[in-house]
């Protein structure tokens, strides 16, 4: 790899504060969110270049400064309700959309986003 | 109290069903039709300014100007013209006693189909047009026919060809409690969150129509029933509204619940009510 592209990728990772996670848990982080038989996160949320979003929630981006930490985030995925009982965004881990470990690498993934 | 349920009668009559029905019960505070009707349009009206209500017949082309466009392109050569056609020589066919569906049906049949569905106060249940036409068939000692699709589809076709243009008449008998408490299940239901995604038909329907789900934008629920049976170009046929509500159960993935059950046959009278007025305009197309 030239060196010239590890140095940004460096201080991108160092300012977002996710030094050591790898490149293909952040893959599998956004394959969760984008499968329509996944998070289909899609179907609600503009995330990156996904295509065909929907616009019932808000852009997903700049999301740690959006959240406290990301146990705060992951808890928005656990159970939307929590913090919204009206919500529209469905249970993800209250209802066994998603696994534990699927949430937690997705977690990792919209921590990833600019 | 009664001067308010008394104007808003009269304003939604004169308005919007050329003057008839809704007879006043002694509604309970949590069950009051007329006001729920109210509130339900005032949404609407919040989100679609442009759109009256007969607009709201054209479903999400209402409110979809593109697929408008397909849309009505489809409608110059409509797909739903042989389930008319076909349902119509079904519904001239006499039965093996020789006797006929319009022996069966109010006003033999013809322009009823805005009507429905009806409380049947002997049968004390909600009786859909879909209901009418098998409880018709078993009366003469002909089996029922399946509820979704094929046969049924195609006389309902017919049916809802001969009430076009007329606007949807629902009524709730105010002399009988158990029509109100039918009405209030299906309200109920469709704000009932359910399936492994928690979601109400109203979270889709109410609280985010016009907004998108993936490339889908959401129909306004007011209209839903103006345009059964409907030519559904992902389904290639002929499908009865229950199809659909199974349908979109099945997307949330609830639990099935069968065409023409009881919670299905409440939900169309709610349904149908809030659409008071609106034009009739089936059978349909839709993508
Ligand atoms: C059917 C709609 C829908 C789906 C599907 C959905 N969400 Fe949401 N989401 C929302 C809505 C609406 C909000 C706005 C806050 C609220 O209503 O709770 C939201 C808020 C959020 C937020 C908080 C954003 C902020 O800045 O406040 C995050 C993070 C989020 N969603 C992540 C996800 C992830 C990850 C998935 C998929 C695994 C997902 N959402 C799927 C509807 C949805
Ligand atoms: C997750 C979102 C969602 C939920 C929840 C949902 N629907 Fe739908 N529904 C859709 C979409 C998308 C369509 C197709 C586009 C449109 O017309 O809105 C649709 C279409 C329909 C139509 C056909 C509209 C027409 O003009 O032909 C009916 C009727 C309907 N839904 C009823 C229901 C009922 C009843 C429920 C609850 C049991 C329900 N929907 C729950 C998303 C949903």
């Amino acid at each position: 790899m030239n060196i010239r592209l590890i140095v940004p990728s460096l201080l991108l990772l160092s300012c977002t504060g996710m030094t050591g996670i790898p490149e293909q848990r952040l893959d599998e982080g956004r394959q969760i969110a984008f499968d329509r038989n996944k998070g289909n996160c899609l179907a609600c949320h503009v995330i990156e270049d996904g295509e065909a979003p929907g616009n019932i929630g808000p852009a997903l981006s700049a999301i740690p400064s959006r959240f406290k930490d990301k146990r705060q985030l992951r808890e928005q995925i656990w159970d939307a309700t929590r913090f919204n009982p009206e919500t529209s965004m469905p249970p993800f881990g209250r209802n066994n959309v998603l696994d534990a470990e699927e949430i937690d690498k997705v977690v990792d993934y919209l921590w990833s986003l600019e | 109290m009664a001067a308010k349920t008394l104007n808003s009668i009269l304003s939604s009559s004169a308005l919007l069903l050329g003057g008839l029905l809704w007879l006043l019960p002694a509604a309970p505070a949590h069950a009051d039709p007329l006001q729920d009707q109210q509130d339900f349009r005032q949404h609407y009206r919040q989100l679609f300014p442009e759109l009256t209500l007969p607009d709201y017949a054209e479903g999400v082309y209402a409110i979809d100007p593109i697929a408008r466009q397909s849309w009505q392109a489809i409608e110059e050569f409509p797909p739903y013209e042989a389930a008319i056609e076909q349902g119509e020589a079904l519904f001239n066919t006499p039965f093996k006693n020789g006797r006929r569906y319009a022996d069966c049906l109010p006003d033999k049949g013809i322009a009823i189909a805005h009507e429905y569905p009806r409380w049947d106060r002997a049968k004390g249940e909600v009786i859909t047009l879909a209901r009418a036409v098998n409880d018709c068939r078993v009366d003469n000692r002909e089996a029922p026919l399946p509820y979704e699709k094929g046969d049924m589809a195609s006389l309902l076709a017919y049916l809802a060809f001969t009430s076009r243009g007329k606007p949807i008449t629902i009524t709730i008998p105010a002399d009988d409690p158990r029509a109100l408490a039918a009405y209030q299940k299906g309200k109920d239901f469709y704000y009932q969150r359910r399936g492994q995604l928690n979601f109400a038909c109203a979270t889709c329907h109410v609280q985010n129509a016009g907004r998108q789900l993936r490339s889908e934008i959401l129909s306004p629920s007011l209209g839903h029933t103006s345009h059964w049976p409907t030519y559904r170009l992902k389904w290639g046929e002929m499908g009865t509204l229950h199809r659909r509500f199974r349908e979109c159960l099945a997307q949330i993935k609830a639990r099935p619940i069968p065409a023409q059950s009881p919670e299905f046959r409440n939900l169309e009278y709610f349904l149908s009510f809030m659409s008071n007025g609106i034009p009739t305009n089936g059978p349909g197309t839709r993508k």
